[in-house]
């Protein structure tokens, strides 16, 4: 019981530090080159290589973003860390995310749950109407089937108590009125000076011209109800294992 | 040989006659023809053809395109002589091309030497002609002339070491019978420099360093060694006035960009245009944008140069020789060129790291505006209010014309102040944005996250008069036309024309990649084409016949 709000609390100083240093989009743009590069021998907690702990923020060959940069590009010699074709700014945006994984906690209690029964947690709370895993469930919110993958279980912690917490940028929501005043939300997918992309609470794809439409704006809050004071600790905890079980169709 | 052949050879030889300097300067007599980067001397990428106008603008459909074998950013912008478009496929391949079909004359390909390092591109932004000769800046550093007729090089110099991080990537620019060049490589530590050559022979006639040695003026913003190191570099073509033989030019950051503590000072001449003597390189006048620099903000702009009726101090109008700057910085500058004297100053997007000018022009700072180890949100971010892709002045509309990243920061986080080695890079930190150095892909940001537009600002009070909004920020030039219409896009891969006047939409077409060139226009046979590079390719549009 009392670990849950020492968690976090960690999380929010990490949460701090990270925007300090780093923009949302850095470090999302680095989280991406990693966990498609990076996380299939580091793991998406970065302690995969045995000896090697890329979440604690100190590195064995190098310590300047500089330097990690250059490792990341260059590999070490002698050692199964390959080089790799990122540019120089690439780089940079895996070495943001390697500090914010330094800047927030890795694992909490929340981890150490029962994945089996948080499969049902998930699936009993209404989950599957929004969220899609391994071909069920809808479409609208972040699909799942890889989230443990992409994402750590602190994270996935403070999305299910404070969803409004942080919305990623592709995650965001649109709100569109159509001029014969038909409205439209969704999930935005794309916009340019023109038109506006996005995929509707109806399950469509559907791209609109902005001459057309009488409004547009973005959605401010999460459309996710937040599950603080719904789940017990053990729930909780069980889900959060069962999301960071989740790695993706090829990896089940 | 009778009289009719030999009538017709005459007429040929004066239908292809060689580029000489003297039809350079008088560019705009010759609208049909892109004589150089910027359209003339004066940097306006302004256009007198008026075939193409705001009321059958939406007539334009693609006449050819021009697919280059090369993943790199297309930024060159082509020339046109006589119906022929000659342009760069990057990193530096040259292309002569039938400017009204995208046939294929030649190509000459030139290998840069493996060890070239241009910090953000294996890029070429344009060549420059003159007689037969086209000349190309390469990103190991050399100056390549080639046969226009043949594609066959006809000499080739060495301008700077590409292995310690020099390279050019802008196109030279003729004056007279010297070819000018400037040196990229500010991110490597280098010593940036703009020197000219001998166009016959590629033999170096004069050199200007943009860093001051010991005994040179300027030298004293320099603490230390850090001179030598000290960035500096070239990436755009500067401008020429004939009417007082000087040769402007934009200089970049200093290095390291983003920790200064190496390098105290206003470090002359970096972030600062500079006004050489064409015949011999000495500096005549220089105004520092953004002295002692730590948000890479390059003078990395062309030029513009117009003659206009300026208000003096004493209120009266008289006709002024200016020079007309959208800075990186944010702001926009209308000094006078032959002085240098400052006449405004004022941004023309958000601006957070100064609040007004002293009465020499000297922007005064805004205390605690400097990277930190926390880092330190600064407006605008560090790409800029604006970068290297050219604005346009409308003599017609008196309108200067912005690529513009509007509400656009960076958090600036002061990196460990490396020592120097020779070729790897020496930038002391790393900035942070919402946008993403990469193009393409989806875009979800929020207009208070930046977002690109074309802003319209006149010249004589810094106001703004109107703006084109997209979603996506733009790397794309801008050209104007004496019809009033302004051709430009971005990175959502729309070509569009506007209204100069009003910024109302008249036009687009989908170009399907980012446009990260400055548009061009010409005509062959009496018909107006507008060229655009965008993605990996060149399109060309004219009117449906």
């Amino acid at each position: 019981m009392r670990a849950l709000p020492i968690s976090c609390f960690i999380l929010a100083a990490g949460t701090l530090l990270a925007q300090q240093n780093y923009s949302p989009g850095d470090v999302e743009d680095g989280r991406r080159l990693y966990v498609a590069n990076c996380a299939v021998c580091h793991g998406p907690e970065g302690e995969s290589v045995p000896g090697v702990q890329l979440d604690h923020g100190t590195f064995r060959h190098g310590s300047s973003d500089d330097e990690v940069g250059d490792i990341i590009r260059k590999g070490i010699p002698g050692t199964a860390m390959p080089p790799h074709t990122f540019t120089a700014f690439q780089a940079r945006s895996v070495v943001a995310y390697l500090r914010f994984m330094a800047g927030s906690p890795s694992r909490g209690p929340v981890a150490t749950g029962d994945p089996a029964h948080g499969k049902a947690v998930f699936e009993s709370k209404g989950c599957l109407s929004c969220h899609r895993v391994n071909g069920n469930g809808a479409r609208l919110g972040p699909e799942l089937t890889d989230i443990g993958s992409l994402r750590r279980a602190a994270e996935l912690e403070r999305s299910i108590l404070e969803p409004d917490a942080e919305v990623l940028p592709q995650n965001r929501f649109i709100r569109v009125v159509t001029r014969d005043g038909a409205t439209l939300n969704g999930r935005l997918l794309n916009q340019d000076a023109f038109t506006i992309q996005l995929y509707d609470t109806n399950d469509r794809l559907v791209s609109l011209e902005k001459s057309k439409l009488k409004e547009y704006a973005f959605t401010n809050k999460s459309p996710m109800p937040s599950f603080r004071g719904k789940l017990s600790p053990q729930e909780l905890s069980d889900l959060v294992s069962y999301l960071v079980s989740l790695k993706g169709i090829d990896k089940q | 040989m009778n009289r009719r052949a030999l009538l017709l050879i005459s007429v040929t030889s004066s239908l292809f006659a060689q580029v000489s300097f003297d039809r350079i300067m008088r560019a705009d007599k010759e609208p049909q023809n892109w004589l150089t980067y910027s359209g003339s001397a004066q940097s306006q990428r302004y256009s007198t053809l008026t075939q193409i106008t705001p009321d059958n603008v939406k007539n334009l459909e693609l006449q050819w395109v021009y697919q280059a074998r090369s993943l790199e950013k297309f930024e060159a912008t082509a020339l046109v002589v006589d119906g022929v478009l000659y342009t760069v496929q990057a990193p530096n391949d040259v292309m002569a091309l039938d400017a009204a079909t995208g046939r294929l004359f030649w190509t000459y390909s030139y290998t840069p030497a493996p060890e070239s390092r241009p910090c953000c591109g294996r890029i070429n932004r344009g060549l420059a002609i003159l007689g037969d000769t086209l000349f190309m800046g390469t990103i190991d550093a050399h100056l390549v002339a080639i046969d226009a007729k043949n594609g066959k090089p006809l000499w080739n110099t060495t301008v700077a070491k590409a292995e310690s991080g020099y390279a050019l990537t802008h196109a030279p620019l003729v004056v007279k019978d010297k070819v000018i060049v400037g040196t990229a490589g500010g991110e490597y530590g280098i010593r940036g420099f703009i020197a000219a050559y001998d166009v016959r022979t590629g033999k170096e006639m004069w050199r200007f360093h943009n860093i001051p040695e010991p005994g040179e003026a300027g030298h004293e913003t320099w603490g230390g060694d850090s001179w030598k190191t000290g960035g500096g570099s070239v990436w755009v073509t500067g401008s020429y006035d004939a009417a007082t033989n000087l040769t402007y030019w934009g200089i970049g950051n200093p290095g390291p960009d983003w920790n200064g503590d190496s390098r105290p000072g206003d470090n002359l001449y970096t972030d600062s245009v500079v006004a050489l003597d064409a015949d011999t390189g000495k500096l005549k006048w220089y105004y520092q944008f953004s002295p002692h620099d730590e948000f890479d903000y390059d003078a990395v702009q062309v030029p513009v140069l117009a003659d206009m009726q300026w208000t003096g101090k004493d209120g009266v109008k008289r006709p002024r020789k200016v020079m007309m700057w959208a800075n990186r910085n944010g702001l926009f500058y209308v000094l006078d060129r032959t002085s240098g004297e400052f006449l405004l100053g004022k941004p023309f997007v958000e601006v957070n790291w100064m609040n007004g000018f002293d009465e020499k022009g000297r922007p005064m700072r805004v205390t605690g505006k400097v990277p930190s180890a926390e880092g330190t949100l600064i407006y605008p971010g560090n790409q800029g209010g604006t970068n290297w892709y050219s604005p346009s002045y409308s003599p017609h509309t008196g309108l200067f014309y912005i690529p513009t990243w509007a509400n656009y920061s960076s958090i600036y986080v002061k990196g460990k102040d490396d020592d120097y080695v020779e070729g790897r890079r020496y930038a002391g930190g790393f900035p942070r944005s919402a946008i993403p150095f990469g193009r393409g892909g989806q875009n979800f940001r929020k207009e208070e996250e930046g977002y690109g537009a074309v802003r319209a600002v006149d010249p004589a009070t810094g106001e703004r008069k109107w703006e084109f909004k997209m979603n996506d920020v733009t790397d794309a030039g801008i050209l104007t036309t004496a019809s009033d219409l302004l051709f430009s896009g971005g990175r959502e891969g729309y070509f569009y024309a506007l209204d100069a006047r009003t910024g109302a939409l008249l036009w687009k077409t989908t170009v399907g990649g980012a446009v990260a060139s400055g548009t061009m226009t010409y005509s062959v046979n009496g018909r107006q084409y507008v060229g655009v590079a965008a993605g990996n390719s060149l399109f060309t549009f004219a009117l449906k016949q």
